[in-house]
């Protein structure tokens, strides 16, 4: 079913005789589907105030819609989403409120953010069918609860976004990109330079093929000199050179896993603290990209690979992002869970909004 | 305003409540001493005051988790408290309530610059965290005004702001972890030194809730590696509207200063007369600060200067020197005193869409000449963050409730703009009542069934964040 209207959906979820399996575009079939597909078309933005950095729109409006909009008035969303549907094998539209309820953030995330920290408002359907609205318009807002960051991120478990505000950036003129030619066990040390550096890293990772990158963005002088003073920084490490003309290009791949795109085996996906990056980089084995400043590592491993009992220890989380593992997300300790356990009881008694899909 | 009425079961049993705190904690970590007691009876919003049962003093998180588990067992409401700095009443206890107090709590547990973080126990003050980090070239964002003497635990219960969180977020933007102990005593991790929850973002959900879902004891926070410099300018203008306009118009050329203020006239006058700053005569001017190595500042101030040309500005002074930008800065970190010498005042926290500015500061200035009260703005104007503050004489019969009800029309106005009560202070007591202004039944029970998982018999600093008439049943069980 596709509903287009905040009511059709709320007359959805109330009529439901069981589970929705509740999606955008379909392009991030992570973990359990199951259900009646329930698909949010509500599409359109609502309102949009550049001279305010501020921006509402329907759950199902295409991201790239909302991304080609915003750029024409120079703005960008600031936590740089990923387009998984390749690398997932999901061919589809990615929607801003599936980007939302995956909290989906990319290389900008060490800069500027998560999703969740530039989502300023959403409306939503919980599971009784009620219609709720947290947050707002404007980028300050400390007005009762913030059930914003708990929708982003809650895979459509706790209700279904209908709308979603964001807060934007305006989009940087120009970038550079610092290549450091060394592995990927290796990088760690020199990203962690990077982000302790006064120059406003706004990204910092490994890519294979390429090696270790450094972003800047900011006014073209700006971006000149801070590249430089990074290229300085980083000399001790290894082999350096500056990117500009190529730059754009390494982001959008490294966002996006293109080098992962079309290959067999698990994906997985492990936030960590960063300093371990390179120990379970190394236990992993498997291809592996960094993101984050080693705080975020995907890996490529063999088919029914447990990339959790490989990694460990680490202090994180790990997420089976496609493959055949049995548990998608990471188990969380009896304390959280417990609390999870009575959120989504409150929000949907009747357990019919995308059961499972969190584990 | 109004607080609930006190259990009389609880007030006839306070010996045997203070006794069961004792036998739980260490003899000087419990006061009930009316004399002791006094000084937690108000918090910054020093119009109401209340006496509670007792205030405890714990020293650790176990020490932490041991009171509240008493009161759960005896059914005593409880209000949390960090240094006490609250505007919107946040930590101003109830009669029947005992204060559980964070002060001793302020170590520094951990600092990791690899990693980016800094792990302390959550009474320490906010401008201390910077100070742990600073002397290596690092320092922790927020920036509250109260930030000398305000706790990170208030902080995180009111996801409080600052001046500079155009660039860098708030509270909830800069938090990686906290531990948690809940009303029964339960001690729960949450997050850590690393980004994103794993499963539903109960961090998020925490920052904010006003001390209503548990007491915050550590906090893993998030430091940033300080700019090589930053510059401020000052740019007077006419009108408000312009000076307005000029706002929208640097955010839209594309630069993000890291902070952009706004004054208008009365509180430029009022500064003038406290702290002789040296600010222009004019109606309305803007404080932009910008970050980064001396050419990129210039190359952006190049650009705001431009920007302000356009709008005709009375003045546009520009910092050459560190003295010279500390006096631009004197007047408005002065506002506030300022505004305390000439009378007393209360001060608004709502936030508007930025294009709502020119009317909204053009309609307050009507509703101050209803009600016969000056109103000074002082306010983030990059983000719509205002600070409307009415001036009153609290010894004056009457001027009080007008007051508040001058308050409560000016962010009736500010959610009728499309904006919202507060941006950065919180509810607590203070905007308690008028959350139905900004929220239908369906929006507030769902926040309210939020407590009800945390805390279900609603012990926790109870009175605040909803209507008391919404929040009755839940509170009476």
């Amino acid at each position: 079913m596709r509903v287009e209207s905040e009511a059709q959906l709320a007359e959805a979820v109330r009529d439901a005789g069981g589970a929705l399996a509740v999606r955008g575009g379909g392009t991030r079939p992570v973990g359990r589907c199951l259900g009646e597909p329930l698909e949010v078309g509500i599409s359109g933005i609502t309102l949009y105030e550049p001279g305010a950095l501020t921006l509402v729109v329907g759950a199902g409006t295409p991201l790239a819609e909302v991304e080609a909009a915003i750029a024409a008035e120079g703005q960008r969303l600031p936590f740089e989403p990923a387009n998984w549907g390749p690398v997932l094998g999901a061919p589809g539209t990615s929607t801003v409120g599936g980007v939302v309820a995956a909290n989906v953030s990319g290389p900008r995330r060490v800069q500027a953010g998560a999703c969740r920290d530039s989502l300023i408002g959403t409306r939503f359907v919980d599971g009784r069918g009620q219609i709720v609205k947290n947050g707002g318009r404007v980028m300050k807002n400390v007005t009762g609860y913030d059930l914003v960051k708990l929708m982003a991120g809650s895979w459509g478990t706790l209700g279904v976004m209908s709308e979603v505000a964001f807060k934007l950036l305006p989009a940087a003129p120009s970038q550079a990109t610092v290549v450091i030619d060394l592995p990927a066990g290796a990088a760690q040390v020199a990203l962690a330079a990077g982000l302790g550096s006064p120059f406003d890293v706004s990204g910092a990772g490994w890519l294979p093929g390429v090696g270790a990158v450094v972003r800047v963005e900011g006014l073209a002088e700006s971006v000149a000199y801070r590249a430089e003073q990074l290229r300085k920084l980083m000399e001790p490490f290894g082999p350096v050179q500056v990117e500009e003309e190529g730059s754009a290009a390494i982001w959008a791949s490294l966002r996006d896993l293109e080098p992962f795109i079309g290959k067999e085996g698990d994906l997985w996906r492990l936030s960590v603290k960063p300093s371990e990056a390179s120990d379970i980089v190394a236990r992993l084995g498997g291809e592996v990209l960094l993101d984050w400043g080693g705080g975020l590592i995907w890996a490529l491993l063999p088919e029914g690979s447990d990339a959790r009992a490989l990694a460990s220890p680490y202090t994180g989380h790990a997420t089976c992002m496609r493959g055949a593992a049995g548990v998608t997300f990471e188990p969380e300790p009896a304390p959280i869970a417990t609390l999870t356990t009575a959120l989504r009881a409150q929000f949907d008694p009747k357990g019919i909004l995308n059961p499972g899909r969190m584990g | 305003m109004e607080m609930p009425k006190p259990k009389e079961d609880l007030l006839a049993r306070k010996p045997q409540i203070i006794a069961r705190l004792r036998e739980v904690l260490p003899a000087d970590a419990v006061i009930d001493d009316p004399s002791e007691t006094r000084a937690y009876e108000c918090d910054a919003l020093s119009a109401y005051r209340c006496q509670p049962l007792g205030v405890v003093l714990p020293r650790s998180t176990a020490e932490v988790a041991a009171a509240l588990k008493a009161c759960h067992e005896l059914g005593v409401p409880v209000v949390p408290r960090g240094a006490g700095t609250s505007l919107a009443g946040g930590s101003m206890p109830q009669a029947d309530s005992v204060v559980l107090g964070l002060a001793r709590m302020n170590a520094v547990l951990e600092t990791d610059y690899t990693n980016r973080f800094i792990r302390v126990e959550a009474g320490r003050t906010n401008l201390s965290v910077t100070g742990a980090v600073e002397s290596d070239g690092w320092f922790y964002a927020p920036d509250p005004s109260s930030q000398l003497a305000c706790a990170i635990s208030g902080n995180i219960a009111m996801n409080s702001g600052g001046a500079h969180c155009l660039k860098y977020g708030v509270t909830t933007n800069n938090l990686l972890g906290v531990t948690l102990v809940t009303m029964e005593g339960e001690v729960v991790e949450i997050g850590g030194p690393y980004l994103d929850a794993g499963g539903l973002d109960l961090l998020g959900l925490i920052c904010g809730s006003e001390g209503q879902l548990g007491v915050v004891t550590e906090a893993t926070l998030k430091i940033l590696p300080k700019p090589e410099g930053a510059r401020p300018v000052l740019i007077g203008f006419n009108s408000n509207e312009v000076a307005g306009a000029c706002v929208a118009d640097i955010i839209k050329a594309g630069i993000l200063p890291v902070a952009i203020e706004f004054m208008d006239r009365p509180c430029i006058v009022a500064t003038e007369a406290f702290c002789h700053a040296g600010y222009p005569d004019c109606e309305a001017l803007l404080i932009v600060e910008c970050e980064g190595s001396p050419a990129e500042i210039d190359e952006q101030i190049g650009m705001i200067r431009q920007i302000a040309t356009r709008h005709e500005p009375v003045e546009f002074r520009e910092a050459q020197s560190a003295d010279e930008a500390a006096r631009i800065w004197l007047g408005r970190k002065s506002a506030f005193g300022a505004m305390g010498q000439i009378n007393d005042y209360m001060c608004l926290d709502g936030t508007i869409p930025v294009s709502e500015l020119p009317f909204v500061l053009r309609r307050i200035g009507e509703l101050s000449k209803d009600y016969g009260l000056d109103v000074a703005n002082v306010f983030h104007a990059g983000d719509g963050n205002m600070h409307p503050l009415i001036l009153y004489n609290a010894n004056e019969p009457g001027q009080q409730e007008q007051c508040e009800k001058l308050g409560a029309e000016i962010l009736k106005l500010c959610v009728e703009a499309g904006g919202c009560l507060t941006g950065e202070h919180g509810v607590g007591i203070e905007k308690r009542d008028l959350m139905d202004v900004q929220f239908e039944p369906a929006d507030l029970e769902a926040q309210m069934r939020v407590k009800d998982v945390f805390d279900p018999k609603w012990l926790l600093n109870p009175a605040k964040v909803f209507p008391l008439g919404a929040s009755a049943s839940r509170r009476a069980s």
